[in-house]
């Protein structure tokens, strides 16, 4: 083998496959945030011309797919109303669950089955509970179309988002805290009550929060269990309600311009809505990482 | 192959952390110059600017010069890859390829450079386990996982994948910290018979170590808690180890401090 | 004080009773998911007179049903596979970017901006797609007919924007966050020491990436793509929105074909009669089988690699 001097500078065929797969790797970046500048900018373009009042104070009773005017008020209503009633549903089962795997199970077979099929569920398509919603509390109890029926399809979705968020938080809490505590003769659950659920406090609020983000968007399970309508109801427990993905998607079908800009500007404020949930969970996130207390 | 390398008042950073000053020394081709000096005193970052590995880590840079044969490494021109290739390295930790076979392993530095024949690649890889005392151990499993090897044996694997390249210096930042005494040995008499061909720069926490293997001794220090290392002398390892010239160097060596 | 030492506190019982309830609620409503859409899925099936498993059409309102999972499970299974077969290969590139290339101090930011396309609803996606995309795709669909229509998948005499590519697009969107975010987490866990191995070798970054960093993180990728999968397959009003919404099996991915188990069950639920409604809920637990095998898989390729558990979760 011939003797070598100096440093040999790299094969330009190696030199240029690493530039063109750098290449490749940016591009990739650029394709991804392509569609989600194009998908927020026609949003916002497309829905602020009816971003007013009336379109926040309105319901669409009375109001024909021609007719221009007409709002999501009923809408929004709903929505509100079927996350919340989802949120507590979805928080406190998603929450006592956590506290079992985390506190109580010590790594059993029934926390490891638990465990595997919490990961499972987040995988359950939005139309399927709909669906069971509706075979179950529609058709089987009997209980009709409303806004709690959609609000049950909605905390299937939540359960297990919660459960993981939640999970994750009480396994930062510190061993020594409870030991601490427990040092101190506290019971367990008054220890877990007063001090591991205090100290994971915001990371679960955050959790809960991009969990209610999420399912505030879902137009599936919705269109199965509260059905339809154009009229206010506030009563969440009676008659078919509307919610804002819905009156997106109802819009949206509709072949008038006037429809399909309402189904803008509903999807503008729904983003809104949805965004401001994530980004807020986020700062939380953010503003309590350990980074930033440098500690 | 083996070169000498020349090191003129060079500071590294680690952001706007400068964890070392002003070092100058020369390396003796064919020679192993050992680095001693107490935690956290900069002879491993030393160790890395002479291969430009300090730089892999986000935000660190290097001022000064290393010239390897009147060849800056630094230069505007030189690729720090092909100084990679040129400077060979062995970890602190054993870090074989874990799903790469032994045979893949050793072979992995020559599959990036230029196209080997299979009869080409088998006779190189020989050489070099031979040359890193492991082939008798491995010459039946070549195409079993490395990560299946003992420490020792995987330190001395990744040993053989370095030299597989034919660097003309070896760097060792620590290798045998995380050995038993006994692979810790056959490192050391690798290490005799490796200074034949190259230029071998090992660092260690382990005086008896230095004293055995090295030819040449540098002592680093850093005055406090915070403030950059510096080298304090460097020497023969024989009168480093009896007759230091600095105080601060005896007293490292009789256990004093460090 | 009377009480005996050493005696378990009053509330514990309870408490831990309401925990170990909350969690195996959550296995008895995902046997009850099963149950349910089994029990009024049932009727439907018995009042059909044709096969469900191999009938195409979609007619259970007649006044004698026939209807079958044929030409939908067709549609969901092509257009997630088109979905993944886009998606995937972005969603490595992304995750590499923000791993190994993005500045350090800018890439958690713009691992959040790829998260945000994630937050985006699914009506918002479809309301998109069939206003924005559907039109803008037709040049570039008729220039796949054109120069590649030889390759079967492009060929036909027909070109539509509301086909199954552009479906297949769309779902390609809303799966890459997913991809992207687990392939982050795991090529983020690529053990330094290899990664410096290779360095040290003379390798250059994409070398070193393919030398230790895609090696490591394979199983991650592969099951990132799987749970990807099953949201694609699981995706409902977009693809309901953009699909011509037709009953036949048809490879030719730029024509007016295309529908989905989920999308007939958004397009069909309004007009149903009560068996219309149970052989929606029948083709509901065809999807929700299948779902939760894709799911349940990606799970257990994730289970077997400790390290990957926080990243998917």
């Amino acid at each position: 083998m011939t003797v070598e001097t100096g440093i040999r500078p790299i094969s330009g065929s190696r030199r240029a496959k690493d530039k063109i797969v750098q290449g490749l790797v940016y591009l990739a970046f650029a394709l991804a945030v392509i569609p989600l500048v194009s998908v927020l900018w026609l949003v916002v373009k497309n829905g602020i011309g009816r971003f007013d009042l009336t379109f926040l104070t309105h319901s669409m009773r009375n109001i024909g797919a021609r007719d221009a005017g007409g709002g999501a008020y009923h809408a929004i209503i709903g929505t509100l109303e079927q996350v919340l009633l989802a949120s507590l549903i979805a928080v406190p089962v998603g929450l006592l669950t956590a506290v079992y795997l985390v506190e109580y199970s010590s790594g059993g077979r029934l926390a490891r089955v638990i465990s595997f099929f919490v990961d499972v569920m987040t995988g359950v398509p939005s139309v399927v509970s709909g669906l069971f919603i509706l075979a179950f509390w529609v058709l089987v109890l009997g209980q009709g179309y409303s806004g709690f029926a959609g609000g049950l399809a909605l905390s299937i979705l939540m359960m297990p988002v919660v459960v993981r968020a939640a999970e994750e938080m009480l396994r930062l809490v510190p061993h020594e805290l409870r030991e601490a505590s427990y040092a101190l003769g506290v019971p367990k659950w008054r220890t877990i009550v007063k001090v591991v659920l205090p100290t994971a406090f915001t990371g679960i609020v955050t959790g809960v929060m991009l969990a209610v983000a999420r399912v505030a968007g879902e137009t599936a399970p919705l269109l199965l269990t509260v059905f339809i309508t154009d009229s206010i109801n506030t009563d969440p427990f009676s008659g078919p309600q509307m919610g804002l993905p819905l009156f997106v998607f109802d819009q949206a079908q509709r072949p008038n311009v006037t429809a399909v800009d309402r189904a803008w500007t509903g999807a503008l404020t729904l983003i809104l809505i949805v965004m401001l949930l994530n980004l807020v969970a986020r700062l939380i996130t953010w503003w309590r990482s350990p980074a930033k207390r440098g500690s | 192959m083996a070169k000498q390398i020349e090191v003129a008042d060079l500071d590294a950073y680690y952001g706007s952390h400068k964890a070392i000053e002003g070092i100058s020394m020369t390396i003796e081709p064919r020679s192993v110059t050992a680095f001693i000096g107490p935690s956290g005193c900069g002879k491993s970052t030393f160790l890395r600017t002479l291969n430009r590995m300090h730089e892999v880590i986000p935000g660190a840079r290097v001022e000064g010069k290393v010239r390897l044969e009147e060849q800056d490494l630094y230069g505007s021109d030189v690729d720090p890859v092909s100084v990679r290739r040129t400077i060979g390295m062995v970890f602190q930790r054993p870090n074989p390829f874990p799903t790469m076979s032994i045979f893949d392993n050793v072979a992995a530095g020559l599959k990036l450079n230029g196209r080997f024949s299979r009869s080409q690649l088998e006779s190189i890889v020989e050489e070099s386990l031979r040359g890193a005392n492991l082939w008798n151990e491995v010459k039946d499993r070549l195409n079993k996982p490395g990560a299946g090897l003992s420490g020792g044996q995987q330190q001395r694997l990744c040993i053989a994948r370095a030299i597989a390249v034919r660097p003309q210096v070896l760097l060792m930042d620590e290798p045998c910290s995380a050995l038993d005494p006994i692979s810790t040995l056959a490192i050391e008499d690798l290490i005799s018979q490796l200074k034949q061909d190259y230029t071998i720069v090992i660092v260690t926490h382990n005086m008896q170590q230095a004293a055995r293997v090295s030819d040449k001794t540098a002592f680093f220090n850093l005055a406090a808690q915070g403030q950059p290392g510096k080298l304090v002398e460097m020497d023969e390892t024989s009168k480093i180890f009896t007759n230091p010239a600095e105080k601060a160097t005896e007293d490292y060596i009789t256990g004093r401090f460090g | 004080m009377g009480r005996p030492a050493f005696r378990r506190s009053r509330g514990d019982g309870p408490f831990r009773f309401a925990s170990t309830a909350a969690g195996v609620a959550l296995l008895a409503i995902m046997a009850a998911i099963g149950v349910f859409l089994v029990v009024k899925a049932v009727p439907a099936l018995q009042a059909n007179t044709s096969h469900f498993l191999t009938e195409l059409t979609w007619q259970p309102n007649a006044t004698k049903p026939a209807f079958g999972i044929g030409a939908l499970a067709f549609g969901t299974a092509m257009s997630s596979l088109l979905a993944l077969i886009i998606a995937t290969p972005v969603a490595i590139g992304v995750a590499l970017f923000i791993s190994h290339y993005a500045p350090r101090g800018l890439a958690s930011v713009l691992g959040y901006i790829v998260d945000l396309l994630a937050a985006v609803p699914s009506v918002v996606y479809g309301l998109w797609g069939v206003t924005f995309l559907v039109p803008f795709v037709q040049g570039p669909w008729e220039f796949l007919n054109t120069y590649f229509g030889w390759i079967p998948l492009f060929g036909g005499d027909q070109v539509v924007g509301r086909s199954m590519l552009t479906a297949g697009l769309v779902l390609a969107i809303m799966i890459l966050p997913i991809i992207a975010a687990i392939s982050r987490e795991v090529f983020l866990q690529a053990p330094k020491m290899q990664e410096e191995a290779a360095l040290a070798l003379g390798a250059t970054r994409w070398e070193m990436i393919r030398m230790s960093v895609l090696p490591f993180g394979r199983p991650g990728v592969i099951s990132a793509a799987m749970l990807g999968l099953g949201r694609a397959m699981g995706e409902t009003i977009a693809v309901a929105l953009i699909f011509p919404a037709t009953f036949t099996i048809s490879f030719r991915i730029l024509g007016p074909n295309g529908n989905s188990i989920a999308a007939n069950i958004a397009n069909g639920f309004g007009e149903a009669t009560p068996i219309g409604t149970g052989a929606l809920i029948a083709s509901g637990l065809v999807l929700f089988l299948i779902t939760l095998l894709v799911n349940m898989g990606a799970r257990f390729v994730i289970a077997r690699r400790k390290e990957y558990a926080r990243a998917a979760a």
